[in-house]
C-alpha cells in the first residue's frame, strides 16, 4: 500500500503497539537547561540510567547572556540551571556543548548544524519547536518533562498515531518572500489550532526549491499550526547539506545512509487525511499584527476591524488583541512605527537568514526612532561564518548590535526584553502576549523584513528595497 | 502521579480562546530547577497588577481585581472552564505543574493543543474535550449561579451538572487506565525491556549509523 512519509517513518519505529497506543524507539534525544532538570531529578530519585547515553546531546540556550560571557551569567537563578544542566550532564555522562564553546547555539540549530539530526530519524527534545528537525525528513517531537524523562529511562515515546496532513505549495515564490511568509500565510489560512492532530507534510515545487535553512524555518513553524511535528521529504539538497556533518555517518555507511534517506517520501498515491493547498504567487511578504501568529496579514494589508468579525469569539479575540498590541483597526501595517527589531531565534538566525538581513541593511542604516535593533546568531558556528563573510561589519555599520549566539529576545528568559509597551518586528515565532517581555508587542516576520523595518523605522515591503 | 476517578469541584470561568502557555505561566518562573510551587504564579501576569519575578513574596502583590480567577466566588475552585485551543504554545510542563498546584485537577474545553493536552495527563490533570456548544451553556450556568460546581466522573466518562445534566466524554483507554490508578509511565514500558532491546537490535542493524 502507498504510504505518507510520516507512515514510514512512524511505523518504522514502532516497538509495541496495543490500542492503538505505540512505542516508539527515540533515535536522537537533544536536551536543554529549561525542561530538563525535573527529568534528571526525577532519575537520580529512581535510581535509573539513561538507556542509550549516545544518543543525548545537550547545549544551554534559553538562559545565556548575548553580551560578553567571559564573566559567566549574572541572573543567579538562570545561572542555577545552566550549571544543573553542566552538573547533570557530568553525572549522567552526557555529550553537552556548554556556554563558552563554539558549537554552543539554540538547540535546533545546532542539531542539524552537527548532523545529529539525520533523515529517518526520530527525535525529540523537551521543546516544542522541536518540529524544526522535520525538515530532514526526520520524525521530530516536541514533548514535556514527564517525557524527556520517559525517553531518557526507556529510549521510547508513548505515542499514538496522528492523521496526516498534506499543505502543497505549488509555484515560484516571489523576489522578497520566503520560507518565513510560507508559514505564516499557512497558519493565517488553516489557523494555530488547523494542524491539531495532525503531522504535516510540506511538499511541492516551491518547498523543493527551498534551502535546508528555509525548510528548517517552515517544520519550525509547524508547531504554531498547531501540529506536534512537520515535515519534508528527503531529495538532494537535503543530503548535500549533510555531507561532511560532524555527526553525519561517513564512507560505506554514507552510502548506506544515503540509499536508504532517498526512500524518505510520500509514496505517489498515498492518502492524507487533509489537503491544503497554497499557490507560491499569491503569497505576500507577512506581517502579524495581533498576540497569535494566525492574526496575520500581507505587508499591503491593514490591521482587521473587530466590527466586521461575526463570531463573537473571534471577535473579542480580535478587540483584545488590538488593545494589547495598541492598534487601531484599518491602519495600514506600512504606517505602524517600530522601537526594537529582533533577528535571531531557532525560526530565523542560521547563515542564510543573516545573510538576506544583511543584503538589506548593506549600506544603510538603522533608523533614528528605533531604539535597538539586534542580530543574534544561532550557534557560535553559525557566528563565526558570518564574520568570516563580512556580515557582522554590515550589521554594525548599519547600527545593529551584534551578539552571542542563543534564544535572547525570542522568549526573554535572559535580559534581552521589550519594555512594556515596546513594539518589536521579530524573526522569531511567537507573538503571544508578554513574550518577548511584559507588555511587549511583537509583530513576526521574515529576516528581510525586519531588516526593512529597522532601516524604515515603520514596516515596509522589503520588496522595493531590493 | 495522583490518581483521578472523581471529583466534585468549584467551576472557574476562564473565557478565552487560545490561552497559552506564556499565559498560564510566564517564562521567568521556568528558571526554576523544582516541579513544585508554580501555583502563586499561575497566570501571573493576568493575577497580578505588578511584574512577578521568582523569589517574590506573592502575598504582598497587587492583585489584579478584575481578573477572574481572582474573584471570590471562584476561589478554591478544581475544575477549570476555557475555550478553543487552550494550553497552546510551548511544550513546557511547568503550565500543568502551575494549574495543578493552584488546585485545578480537571479542565473543560472544546480543544486543546496537544502537548499540553498529553502534559495533562502525564500530572494527574484530567483535560475534558466537551463541544462548543456545551461549553457555552455551562458558562451561562457558572456565570448564573455562584457556588456552581460539577462533577466530574472519569470512571462513567461523564461530566454532571447540579441539575441531573450528564454530558458524556472521551478518553484514550489507556490514558483512562493510567490515570485511574495513578500509574507512572515509565514503569509501564520498562514492562517491555525485551521489545526494545529485541528492536533496537534490528534497527542498529538496518541503520547503524544511528548508533554513532
Ligand atoms: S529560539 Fe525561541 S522558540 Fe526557539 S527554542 Fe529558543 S526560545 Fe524556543
Amino acid at each position: 500500500m502507498a504510504k505518507t512519509l510520516y507512515d514510514k517513518l512512524f511505523d518504522s519505529h514502532v516497538v509495541h503497539e496495543e490500542n492503538g497506543t505505540a512505542l516508539l524507539y527515540i533515535d536522537r534525544h537533544l536536551v536543554h537547561e529549561v525542561t530538563s532538570p525535573q527529568a534528571f531529578e526525577g532519575l537520580k530519585i529512581a535510581g535509573r540510567k539513561l538507556w542509550r547515553i549516545n544518543s543525548v546531546l545537550a547545549v544551554p540556550d534559553h538562559n545565556v547572556p548575548t553580551t560578553d560571557r567571559s564573566h559567566g551569567i549574572a541572573d543567579p537563578i538562570s545561572r542555577l540551571q545552566v550549571e544543573t544542566l553542566d552538573q547533570n550532564c557530568v553525572d549522567f555522562g552526557v555529550t553537552e556543548f556548554k556556554m563558552n564553546d563554539k558549537r554552543q547555539g539554540i538547540v535546533h540549530v545546532i542539531g542539524p548544524e552537527q548532523g545529529a539530526t539525520l533523515p529517518g530519524m526520530t527525535v525529540v527534545c523537551g521543546d516544542s519547536h522541536t518540529s524544526t528537525h522535520g525538515a530532514f525528513g526526520a520524525l521530530a517531537h516536541g514533548i514535556g518533562t514527564s517525557e524527556v524523562e520517559h525517553v531518557m529511562a526507556t529510549q521510547c515515546l508513548v505515542q499514538k498515531k496522528s492523521k496526516a496532513m498534506q499543505i502543497l505549495v505549488e509555484g515560484e515564490l516571489g523576489r522578497g518572500v520566503t520560507a518565513k511568509d510560507v508559514a505564516l500565510a499557512v497558519i493565517g489560512r488553516i489557523g494555530t489550532a488547523g494542524g491539531t492532530g495532525y503531522a504535516i507534510e510540506f511538499a511541492g515545487s516551491a518547498i523543493r526549491s527551498l534551502s535546508m535553512e528555509g525548510r528548517m524555518t517552515l517544520c519550525n513553524m509547524a508547531i504554531e499550526a498547531g501540529a506536534r511535528a512537520g515535515m519534508v521529504a528527503v531529495d538532494d539538497i537535503t543530503i548535500d547539506y549533510l555531507k561532511g556533518r560532524p555527526y553525519a555517518p561517513t564512507e560505506a555507511q554514507w552510502d548506506a545512509a544515503v540509499a536508504y534517506w532517498k526512500t524518505l517520501h510520500s509514496d505517489a498515491g498515498a492518502q492524507f487525511d487533509a489537503l491544503v493547498e497554497l499557490k507560491a504567487e499569491d503569497i505576500q511578504p507577512q506581517v502579524t499584527w495581533g498576540t497569535s501568529p494566525e492574526m496575520v496579514t500581507a505587508i499591503n494589508g491593514r490591521v482587521p476591524d473587530p466590527e466586521q468579525e461575526s463570531d463573537p469569539t473571534k471577535r473579542g479575540g480580535i478587540e483584545r488583541a488590538l488593545q494589547y498590541m495598541g492598534l487601531e483597526a484599518n491602519t495600514p501595517i506600512e504606517s505602524i512605527n517600530i522601537d526594537k527589531v529582533f533577528i535571531g531565534s531557532c525560526t530565523n538566525s542560521r547563515i542564510e537568514d543573516l545573510r538576506a538581513a544583511a543584503m538589506v541593511a548593506k549600506g544603510k542604516r538603522v533608523a533614528s526612532n528605533v531604539k535597538l535593533a539586534m542580530v543574534v546568531p544561532g550557534s557560535g558556528l553559525v557566528k563565526a561564518q558570518a564574520e568570516q563573510e563580512g556580515l557582522d561589519r554590515i550589521f554594525l555599520d548599519a547600527g545593529f548590535e551584534w551578539r552571542e549566539p542563543g534564544c535572547s529576545m525570542c522568549l526573554a528568559m535572559n535580559a534581552d526584553r521589550l519594555e512594556p509597551g515596546e513594539r518589536c518586528a521579530s524573526t522569531s515565532n511567537r507573538n503571544f502576549e508578554g513574550r518577548q517581555g511584559q507588555g511587549g508587542r511583537t509583530h513576526l516576520v521574515s529576516p528581510e523584513m525586519a531588516a526593512a523595518a529597522a532601516v524604515a523605522g515603520h514596516f515596509v515591503d522589503v520588496r522595493t528595497m531590493l | 502521579m495522583q490518581a483521578f476517578t472523581q471529583l466534585n469541584g468549584v467551576v472557574a470561568p476562564l473565557d478565552r480562546a487560545n490561552v497559552d502557555t506564556d499565559a498560564i505561566i510566564p517564562k521567568q518562573f521556568l528558571k526554576s530547577i523544582k516541579r513544585s510551587g508554580f501555583g502563586p504564579n499561575a497566570f501571573d501576569e493576568w493575577r497580578y497588577l505588578d511584574h512577578g519575578e521568582p523569589g517574590m513574596d506573592n502575598s504582598k502583590r497587587q492583585i489584579n481585581p478584575d481578573f477572574v480567577l481572582n474573584q471570590p466566588r471562584y476561589q478554591g475552585a478544581s475544575i477549570l472552564l476555557t475555550r478553543e485551543n487552550f494550553g497552546c504554545g510551548s511544550s513546557r510542563e511547568h503550565a500543568p505543574w502551575a494549574l495543578l498546584d493552584y488546585g485545578f485537577r480537571a479542565i473543560i474545553a472544546p480543544s486543546y493543543a496537544d502537548i499540553f493536552f498529553n502534559n495533562c495527563f502525564k500530572n494527574g490533570i484530567l483535560p475534558i474535550i466537551l463541544n462548543a456548544d456545551v461549553v457555552d451553556s455551562l458558562f451561562q450556568a457558572v456565570e448564573a449561579d455562584e457556588g456552581y460546581k460539577l462533577t466530574v466522573d472519569l470512571v462513567t466518562q461523564t461530566v454532571n451538572t447540579p441539575d441531573g445534566k450528564s454530558y458524556p466524554f472521551e478518553v484514550d483507554a489507556f490514558r483512562k487506565h493510567c490515570l485511574l490508578n495513578g500509574l507512572d509511565d515509565i514503569g509501564l514500558t520498562l514492562q517491555h525491556v525485551d521489545d526494545i532491546k529485541t528492536f533496537e537490535i534490528k534497527h542498529k542493524a538496518a541503520q547503524p549509523w544511528l548508533f554513532n
